[in-house]
């Protein structure tokens, strides 16, 4: 009885630990969300069957061991019995278990099957992922922007006594999808692979660099629903998240309509020259979002693979090596190519910002002209 | 002809333990050809790295008490997650289940030796060499490995750090080590057999390891040919798994996975062995369906091979193949059911008594079984979508290989020690050993499930507060797991010494079957020099 006694204080324990957490947080804690997509429900329900089918092959086969354990026992007196072989007892329980796998197998062949069916979308959006973002790109309106985690450096660094209630799952700007549109993802990658998992739509795509899959959803509730990067990629795999807001039809529209005037707008500020001032400005917000992952936000990087910033040979050197780095990263490093995602003016701004803050006094500025004049000069 | 007498005459009188020197007892070790002496030193060197990869671990869970960075930088919490199960699959499991061949199977088929006895030497005396090369990352300029111990590229090409061709010819080395320890075991087991040992009579585990030998045959080639395609990849080149040079990425994850998932098998079969000599002798009742058990193992090990883009089924292959191989790995759970059957019905209607090594099978058959349920529920692709690289998985993985293949280790150690050594361990201990590492383990592991269901990624060193208390649950659960083997390393030593002051009679075990139980305790240095009769 003494193994009796163990395992009962080992379940209580386990017990104990566990029941305050179940009243204070709900099911959710403990389980798979239904999630807000058909997908999802049907991922949801398949979850469920297969679990409870596990739970009632698991009390069939632990009740027989635990009724061996407690009444087959040598202190008891029992004596061994000597069969042990049985040809009809095995083929059973060999076939059994295949019928049941049968049976599971057809609904989750059914599901597989609507889940790959990615035609007849409304809407294309392709996802990008980059060391350590993700790039949307609304196909059939032509825009496109990054999504940074925004979670201050102080709640990552415990610099603030508490954390907010999104830590690492916000970013500066959101996936806007409408609801009850059939919306299609093409999913990719820039450099290594990343996987776009968000729970609630039942999706998880790995992003693969050189090749496009796909995946889709049709959301049924507005709300903002949240998921992170599922495939190591780099020292900031946990501080990629995903959020995803679904809106209604109208919103949607307005909010597409809106993106469209900005887009304009940013064209144009690439086309005029900016003050050293507005440069600077500009320039922090690029380098805190763009840089300050490697490079740290005041510039003195992580040595020996993210170098600093602060009193380097690029940053104090000649301007033009500082605009290249920039534009065309360095091969072979962690080092991106920001050419393909930052604006002329971006640009510019940034590398004004390294040379006269960070420590860096180097006084001289570069403007949006010469950035395009270097982009240029590439080309030919 | 002459040679090989002269090697006999040479060695026949050796016994080890009189050498004077310093230089001489080194040169027994390094020298050896014994087959007991090789599997000393496996099972030594599995210990010593259990121990790091162990310690690689609690830094994990340090870092993951509370979230927000506090311990170790997100760059050495990737090198740990990577070094903690490289370590633990080619540094623990892989060499333990070797050392056990090493020492059980020439005694458990009446062999006088392995019957390669040079190359086994040379098959132990690379590892040494491969985990210093792989742990030197550590002490040279730039990070260590830091891409997770499936190295997928191009994060450990393009993106790897010059540690990365260190890891590669150590992988070289643990994989010509392997091959050349799996030819050792298929060539003694079919030319060493005392006469009148058909193959049906032989022990299930020198069965399970003929098996799993030839799966090792079949997959460390191609690991070789994945991490040289990496090597000119990254120095030569070549665009194996670069797209932008008309290769494809995922090309490697095919190649890895088709080593990897034969590997988890190299890993788990042993252990299957194991488990089928330790219950009937506690049971004191044979062990049942015999041949069944045989056959699941052969099935097992076929469907191995045909199972591996289950590790993909979110990459994006195409439906075809995401069917196929969600049947295929659905139709495991069929022989691995059959093997769970067999030992409860071994053990049902026996004579049962509670020994660590007992413990430690039973130990296993709960939670090993508990862990094929979540494989179960990951063979579903569209559920698998959402378990995949999430903490789900590292539970079930845990919940196979920890209270799997490690359990199925402690327990054979428990279970031969005593004819090794010719001492008993002590029973007090190893049954607190056996209860805080349960303990340990289900308070580790139990939660990560909870984790992974609720969205959380593995491999991320600092996570959002709605993972908080089942983190700081796991981490206290990983401490007690971690320096509960504290106990074992005592006992063991304690063993060996004497110090028990128990010796063990021959048979050591009431329900003993077998020809290791016909030799003394401990085992002599030659035994079977005249082989054995089976009727």
């Amino acid at each position: 009885m003494r193994l009796i006694s163990y395992w009962r204080w080992f379940v209580s324990v386990l017990l104990l630990a566990i029941t305050p957490y179940a009243l204070a947080h709900g099911e959710s804690k403990f389980n798979l969300p239904k999630g807000v997509t058909p997908i999802s429900h049907d991922i949801y329900d398949l979850h469920m069957t297969i679990f409870w089918i596990c739970v009632g092959i698991g009390v069939i086969v632990f009740g027989v061991m635990i009724y061996t354990l407690i009444y087959h026992r040598k202190s008891r007196g029992v004596k061994p019995a000597q069969f042990h072989e049985h040809t009809l007892v095995e083929i059973v329980w060999a076939v059994i278990p295949l019928l049941i796998l049968v049976a599971m197998a057809i609904p989750a062949t059914l599901v597989l099957i609507r889940m790959n069916d990615t035609t007849e979308a409304d809407i294309n959006i392709k996802v990008t992922g980059y060391q350590w973002k993700w790039q949307y790109e609304y196909l059939d309106h032509g825009i496109s922007y990054f999504s940074n985690l925004s979670t201050p450096r102080d709640e990552l660094e415990n610099r603030k006594p508490t954390k907010g209630q999104w830590y690492l799952l916000e970013v500066d700007k959101p996936l806007v999808v409408p609801i009850h549109k059939k919306i299609r993802f093409l999913v990719t990658a820039n450099d290594v692979v990343h996987s776009w998992w968000v729970p609630s739509l039942g999706i998880k795509r790995d992003a693969i660099p050189g090749f496009i899959y796909e995946a889709w959803a049709r959301i049924e509730k507005p709300g903002t629903y949240r998921g992170q990067c599922a495939e190591l990629c780099g020292v900031n795999h946990g501080f990629m998240p995903i959020v995803v807001k679904a809106v209604t039809e109208e919103e949607y529209n307005k909010w597409i309509a809106e993106q469209t005037q900005q887009k304009t707008a940013a064209a144009q500020l690439s086309t005029k020259s900016l003050t050293k001032d507005e440069l600077m400005t500009l320039g922090k917000k690029v380098h805190d979002t763009n840089c300050a992952v490697c490079h740290k936000v005041d510039g003195s990087g992580m040595p020996p693979a993210f170098p600093a910033i602060t009193g380097s040979h690029i940053a104090t050197g000649p301007i033009a090596k500082h605009i290249d780095i920039v534009l065309n990263g360095k091969l072979g490093t962690a080092m991106q190519a920001f050419g393909s995602q930052l604006s002329d003016a971006d640009i510019a701004a940034v590398v004004t910002y390294q040379r006269n803050a960070l420590g860096n006094s180097k006084g001289d500025m570069v403007n949006t002209q010469e950035i395009k004049a270097a982009r240029v000069k590439e080309k030919n | 002809m002459a040679e090989v007498i002269t090697h006999e005459t040479e060695h026949h009188h050796y016994e080890p333990g009189h050498e004077k020197t310093l230089g001489a007892k080194i040169a027994r070790w390094v020298f050896t050809t014994n087959h007991k002496d090789i599997g000393t030193l496996y099972l030594w060197l599995s210990f010593l790295m259990f121990f790091v990869a162990g310690g690689m671990a609690l830094l994990i869970r340090t870092e993951l008490f509370m979230p927000g960075a506090r311990f170790i930088s997100p760059e050495f919490f990737n090198q740990m997650t990577t070094m903690h199960g490289l370590i633990m699959v080619f540094g623990v499991v892989m060499p333990a289940l070797t050392g056990l061949a090493n020492w059980q199977i020439p005694l458990m088929i009446g062999a006088p030796d392995m019957a390669l006895p040079r190359l086994n030497n040379w098959s132990f005396w690379l590892l040494p060499f491969a985990f210093l090369l792989l742990i030197s990352t550590f002490f040279i300029e730039g990070p260590a490995p830091n891409f997770g111990w499936t190295f997928y590229a191009p994060l450990s090409t393009q993106y790897g750090p010059p540690s990365t061709d260190f890891m590669i010819f150590a992988i070289h080395l643990m994989g010509l080590s392997s091959i050349m320890g799996a030819i050792n075991i298929i060539a003694t087991i079919i030319n060493m057999r005392a006469p009148g040992m058909s193959y049906m009579k032989m022990p299930v585990f020198a069965w399970s390891w003929f098996i799993t030998a030839f799966l090792l045959l079949g997959i460390m080639p191609v690991l070789a040919g994945c991490v040289t395609m990496m090597l000119t990849d990254r120095h030569f080149g070549t665009s194996f798994f670069n797209a932008a040079g008309g290769g494809d990425p995922l090309l490697f994850q095919h190649l890895f996975w088709f080593f990897g998932h034969p590997e988890v098998y190299v890993l788990i079969l042993p252990a299957f062995g194991i488990i089928s000599e330790i219950l009937p002798t506690f049971s004191r009742k044979k062990i049942f369906g015999y041949r069944f058990m045989v056959y699941a193992i052969v099935v097992i090990a076929v469907l191995s091979y045909v199972v591996w883009a289950h590790h993909m089924f979110t990459t994006g292959i195409p439906l075809a193949s995401e069917l196929f191989f969600m049947y295929a790995t659905m139709i495991i759970a069929v022989p691995t059911g059959v093997k769970v059957f067999n030992w409860t019905a071994t053990m049902f209607k026996g004579s049962l008594s509670f020994e660590t090594p007992m413990l430690f099978a039973i130990g296993f058959l709960f939670m090993f079984t508990f862990g094929g349920f979540s494989g179960l529920m990951l063979a579903i692709v569209p559920a698998d979508v959402q378990y995949q690289d999430s903490y789900f998985v590292v539970a079930h993985f845990h919940y196979v290989l920890m209270s799997g293949s490690v359990y199925a280790i402690m327990a054979a150690i428990y279970y031969w020690l005593p004819k090794w050594c010719g001492y008993m361990y002590c029973e007090k201990l190893g049954k607190w050993h056996f209860w805080l590492t349960t303990l340990g383990m289900n308070i580790t592991f139990f939660v990560m499930h909870f984790l992974g269901l609720a969205g959380m990624p593995r491999r991320i060193p600092d996570y959002p507060l709605q993972f908080e208390d089942f983190n700081r649950i796991a981490t206290i659960g990983a401490f007690i797991l971690g320096f509960s083997q504290l106990i074992f390393l005592y006992n063991v030593i304690k063993t060996i010494r004497g110090k028990n002051r128990v010796k063990a009679s021959a048979e050591v075990w009431e329900g003993h079957h077998g020809l290791e139980w016909t030799v003394a305790s401990p085992a002599p240095y030659h035994t079977f020099s005249t082989p054995p009769k089976i009727d």
